[in-house]
C-alpha cells in the first residue's frame, strides 16, 4: 500500500536512539545508575545501535523515493 | 474473593518506577501507531482494501508480521517461562513444531489459500468442501479468537497494575483504545505495519537484557555447567525432586534427555509423542491453518510474495530461542550460583499478605522455627528454613525495618513464579532509558496481539458470517461499514472476555481446554482437503467433529503426574496416567488427528463425490497445474528455500543435541 513502512519504522528507531543516546551522554558519570547494567552506559551504546538501525531503514527509503522522482 | 484494587498491588519486590525517559518513550509509541493508522486510512477503499489489505503487501513486511502475530506477549513470558522450567528443550516448541510447518505451508499449502482467491481460512473450505464446514470452522474461529484477545488484554493488564501500578481498567480500556483507533483507521494494514514494527520492538528492547545476562552469567559454557548441576540436584534450587534421577543435560541438551524416556527430562514427554503430537499434528494444526498467521500470508502482493511469506517468517523463528528461551535458562543459572544476588521470582502475593509474614516474623524473632511457620502459614507458599534463620539472625544485629523484612522473607519463598522471569530480568539489567524500551516492547506485544485477533475476526465475521449467511448481495461499501463496525464490536467483546477472565480463572481453563480439542483435529481435514480430490464435504464435516469428539473423549479417560480426575481429566475413568501434562496434551492431539483422519477418509469414501474435478481445480494437489515456479530460478523457488530452512533447523538440532 502507499505507505513505504521503511520510513516510519526508520524514524521511529532512529528518534528512539537519539533519546537513548542523548540521555545515556546526560548521565555518564551516574555509576549507581549503571551499575545493573553491569557497569556499562547501556544507553549510549544502545541508542548508537538503534540509530544505526534506524538510518539502515531510512535511507534507502528515502533514496528509493528520490529515484523514483 | 477478590482483595479492593489498592491491595492488589504486589509487594515492592516486583515493583518498577519509571522515570520521565521511560514513559517519553512509551508514548513515542503510541503516537506512531495511531498516525501509522492514520497514513493508511486513506488507502482504505473498498472492503477488500479494509480487511484483506487488498493484496498489495511486500514479502519482508507480510513475512515479519506472519512470525509477529504468533509472538505475543504471552508467547515471550510463557518461552521464558518454559525456558526456565525445561532447558533448551523448550525449543523444540520452535525447532520441531514451527518451523517444518511453515516450510509446508509456504511450498504446498499456499498455493490453494493464494491461488483459490479465498479471503480467509474459512472460505477456502467453504470452496473445497460445503458452507458446513465453512460455518463450523468459522464460528469455532470467530470464538475462540475473541477470548485469545481478551486472555491476552487480561494478561496485560494486570501486569501493567501489578508492575507499576496502573488501575486495571484504565490500562485495559486505554490500550483496546489505542488499538482500536489504529484498526479502524486503517484496517488490516494497520494491524500488519505495527506487527511489524513490533517485531523490531521485542528484538531490540530484548536483546540487549540477554546480552548483559549472559555477560553477568558468565557464558553460555557457565551456564551450561551450572545447570547441569541443576539436573543433577534440583532440590539445591527448590525444584521438584523427580522419582528417578533426570540426565545431566536435561536443561542443555534438546534430544538426548527425552530420548532417554519421559523420565529422564523435566517436561516429562517421549519422542514420538514430541515429533508427532507437537511437530507434526499441533504444529502443523497451528501454522497452516490458523487464519490469524495466514491471513498475513494472503496480504501478500503476488503469489510468490505469499508462498515466501511463511519462509521469511521461518528465519527468525529460528534464531529466537536465543531471545526468548535463552533467558528463562539465564534467570535457572542465576538463581543457582550463590553469588548473584538472583532468583526467580516467587508468586505474587499481596501487601496485606507479606505485613501478616511480617507480623509472624516480629512476633516469633528469636524462635525461628515458629517464626518459619507463621510466616508459611501467613503466605501459603513453601519458605526456606534457613532464609529464616539468616534474617531473624541479621534482624537481632541490627533491627531491619517491615519492608527490608518482607524483601528478605519474599527472597526465601521456595516457589517460583515463572512467568515473571522475563521481567524479573528487565527490572534486573535495565535502567532507566532502557527500562522504557523494554518494558514499551512488551506493551506493544500485547497490544498487536489483540490487534491481530481483532483483524482476523472482522474479516472472518464479515465475509464467512455476515456476508455468507445474514446479507449476502449489499454493496462493497456496506460490507466495509460491516467490517469497521464489527471491529468496535469486536474490541468490546474482547474487552468482556478480559474481565471474564480476570473473574473465573477456572472457567478459562476450561475454555481454552476445549479450543485444544477443537483444534486438534483440524490439519486432518486440511490435508485430506488439499491433498485427496475424493474428500467430500460431509466426509470433513464428520470427520472434524469425531475428531473433537475424539479429542473430549480422550481427555475423559487419562490423566497427567499428580492430577487428580476433573478439569484435568480423567473424570470417567482412568485408563492411562502420562507422566506430565505437556504428554498427555501431545497424545491426546494425536489421537484426535487420527481418528479424523480415519473417519474423514471413511466417510468420504463411503459417500459419493459431490464435486467434479473441474469444481476442484485450484483447491486439490492432483488437480491444479504446478507452472508457480516456472519461471525462477531454482535457487529462488520456495521449495529449494523451504529445503534450505529445513536442513537449517536440522542442523540445530544437532548442534544442541
Amino acid at each position: 500500500m502507499g505507505l513505504d513502512l521503511r520510513k516510519p519504522i526508520g524514524w521511529f528507531f532512529l528518534a528512539l536512539g537519539l533519546i537513548l543516546a542523548v540521555y545515556g551522554l546526560m548521565t555518564k558519570g551516574d555509576a549507581e545508575m549503571y551499575r545493573r547494567s553491569l557497569d556499562m552506559n547501556i544507553n549510549l551504546i544502545w541508542g548508537g545501535v538503534l540509530i544505526a538501525f534506524g538510518l539502515f531503514m531510512l535511507i534507502p527509503a528515502l533514496l528509493d523515493k528520490g529515484g523514483k522522482d | 474473593m477478590t482483595l479492593p484494587l489498592p491491595l492488589l498491588a504486589a509487594a515492592s519486590a516486583t515493583r518498577i518506577t519509571l522515570q520521565p525517559i521511560d514513559n517519553a518513550i512509551l508514548i513515542i509509541y503510541v503516537l506512531v501507531v495511531v498516525a501509522i493508522g492514520f497514513a493508511l486510512s486513506r488507502y482504505m477503499k473498498s472492503s477488500s482494501d479494509f480487511l484483506t489489505s487488498g493484496r498489495s503487501i511486500p514479502t519482508w513486511v507480510t513475512g515479519l508480521a506472519f512470525i509477529s502475530a504468533n509472538l505475543g506477549a504471552l508467547e515471550l513470558v510463557g518461552m521464558a517461562a518454559s525456558g526456565a522450567k525445561y532447558g533448551v528443550a523448550t525449543a523444540h516448541f520452535y525447532w520441531v513444531g514451527a518451523i517444518p510447518a511453515m516450510v509446508f505451508l509456504a511450498v504446498f499449502m499456499m498455493p490453494f489459500y493464494y491461488g483459490s482467491k479465498a479471503r480467509s481460512v474459512p472460505e477456502y473450505l467453504k470452496m473445497r468442501f460445503d458452507e458446513r464446514v465453512r460455518a463450523l470452522n468459522s464460528v469455532a474461529f470467530a470464538v475462540m479468537t475473541l477470548f485469545a484477545s481478551g486472555i491476552s488484554m487480561n494478561a496485560l493488564a494486570k501486569l501493567l497494575n501489578q508492575l507499576l501500578g496502573w488501575n486495571y481498567d484504565a490500562a485495559l480500556w486505554i490500550c483496546s483504545g489505542v488499538v482500536l483507533i489504529y484498526v479502524l483507521k486503517g484496517g488490516l494494514t494497520s494491524a500488519i505495519y505495527t506487527e511489524v514494527l513490533q517485531f523490531f520492538m521485542i528484538v531490540l528492547g530484548f536483546a540487549p537484557v540477554v546480552y548483559l545476562g549472559l555477560q553477568d552469567a558468565g557464558g553460555w559454557d557457565a551456564i551450561k555447567t551450572t545447570l547441569q548441576g541443576v539436573a543433577q540436584n534440583p532440590a539445591s534450587v527448590n525444584m521438584p525432586v523427580p522419582k528417578e534421577a533426570y540426565d545431566t543435560n536435561a536443561w542443555t541438551s534438546a534430544w538426548g534427555p527425552m530420548l532417554g524416556g519421559p523420565s529422564k527430562n523435566p517436561m516429562g514427554v517421549d519422542w514420538f509423542a514430541m515429533i508427532f503430537g507437537l511437530g507434526f499434528v499441533l504444529s502443523f494444526g497451528y501454522w497452516c491453518t490458523n487464519f490469524l498467521v495466514v491471513q498475513r500470508a494472503m496480504a501478500a502482493k503476488n503469489m510468490t510474495a505469499a508462498r515466501n511469506t511463511p519462509l521469511v517468517a521461518a528465519v527468525p523463528k529460528m534464531v529466537f530461542p536465543v531471545l526468548v528461551i535463552l533467558p528463562g535458562m539465564i534467570a535457572l543459572a542465576l538463581t543457582a550460583m550463590p553469588n548473584k544476588g538472583y532468583r526467580i521470582p516467587p508468586p505474587i502475593l499481596s501487601d496485606a499478605v507479606y505485613a501478616k509474614a511480617v507480623e509472624g516474623a516480629k512476633t516469633n524473632a528469636n524462635d525461628p522455627a515458629a517464626a518459619h511457620k507463621a510466616i508459611e502459614e501467613a503466605l501459603g507458599k513453601k519458605v526456606n528454613a534457613a532464609a529464616v534463620t539468616d534474617l531473624l539472625a541479621k534482624h537481632k544485629a541490627a533491627p531491619l525495618s517491615d519492608q527490608q523484612l518482607t524483601e528478605g522473607i519474599s527472597n526465601g519463598i521456595a516457589e517460583y513464579d515463572y512467568d515473571g522471569v522475563i521481567l524479573s530480568l528487565v527490572k534486573k539489567y535495565c535502567p532507566p532509558g532502557l527500562l522504557g524500551l523494554a518494558l514499551t516492547a512488551l506493551l506493544a506485544s500485547f497490544m498487536s496481539g489483540m490487534a491481530g485477533n481483532v483483524t482476523a475476526f472482522n474479516t472472518v465475521f464479515t465475509y464467512d458470517l455476515y456476508q455468507a449467511y445474514f446479507a449476502k448481495d449489499k454493496s462493497d461499501k456496506h460490507y466495509m461499514w460491516m467490517g469497521k463496525f464489527i471491529t468496535v464490536v469486536g474490541i468490546m467483546l474482547s474487552i468482556a472476555c478480559a474481565y471474564f477472565a480476570k473473574q473465573y480463572n477456572n472457567a478459562m481453563d476450561i475454555i481454552q481446554l476445549v479450543f485444544g480439542f477443537v483444534n486438534a483435529p483440524l490439519f486432518a481435514t486440511f490435508l485430506l482437503g488439499m491433498f485427496w480430490a475424493r474428500t467430500t464435504g460431509t466426509g470433513a464435516f464428520l470427520g472434524l467433529f469425531g475428531g473433537i469428539g475424539t479429542s473430549a473423549l480422550f481427555h475423559s479417560l487419562t490423566l497427567a503426574g499428580e492430577n487428580t480426575p476433573g478439569i484435568k481429566g480423567g473424570y470417567l475413568g482412568v485408563v492411562h496416567t502420562f507422566p506430565s501434562e505437556m504428554a498427555q496434551n501431545f497424545w491426546l492431539a494425536s489421537f484426535a488427528f487420527g481418528a479424523c483422519l480415519l473417519l474423514t477418509a471413511g466417510i468420504s469414501i463411503m459417500g459419493r463425490r459431490t464435486k467434479t474435478d473441474e469444481e476442484l481445480k485450484g483447491l486439490v494437489y492432483s488437480l491444479t497445474p504446478r507452472t508457480v515456479d516456472a519461471d525462477l530460478p531454482f535457487y529462488r523457488t520456495p521449495g529449494f528455500l523451504g529445503s534450505l530452512l529445513l536442513i537449517g533447523c536440522v542442523i540445530l538440532n544437532f548442534m544442541f543435541w
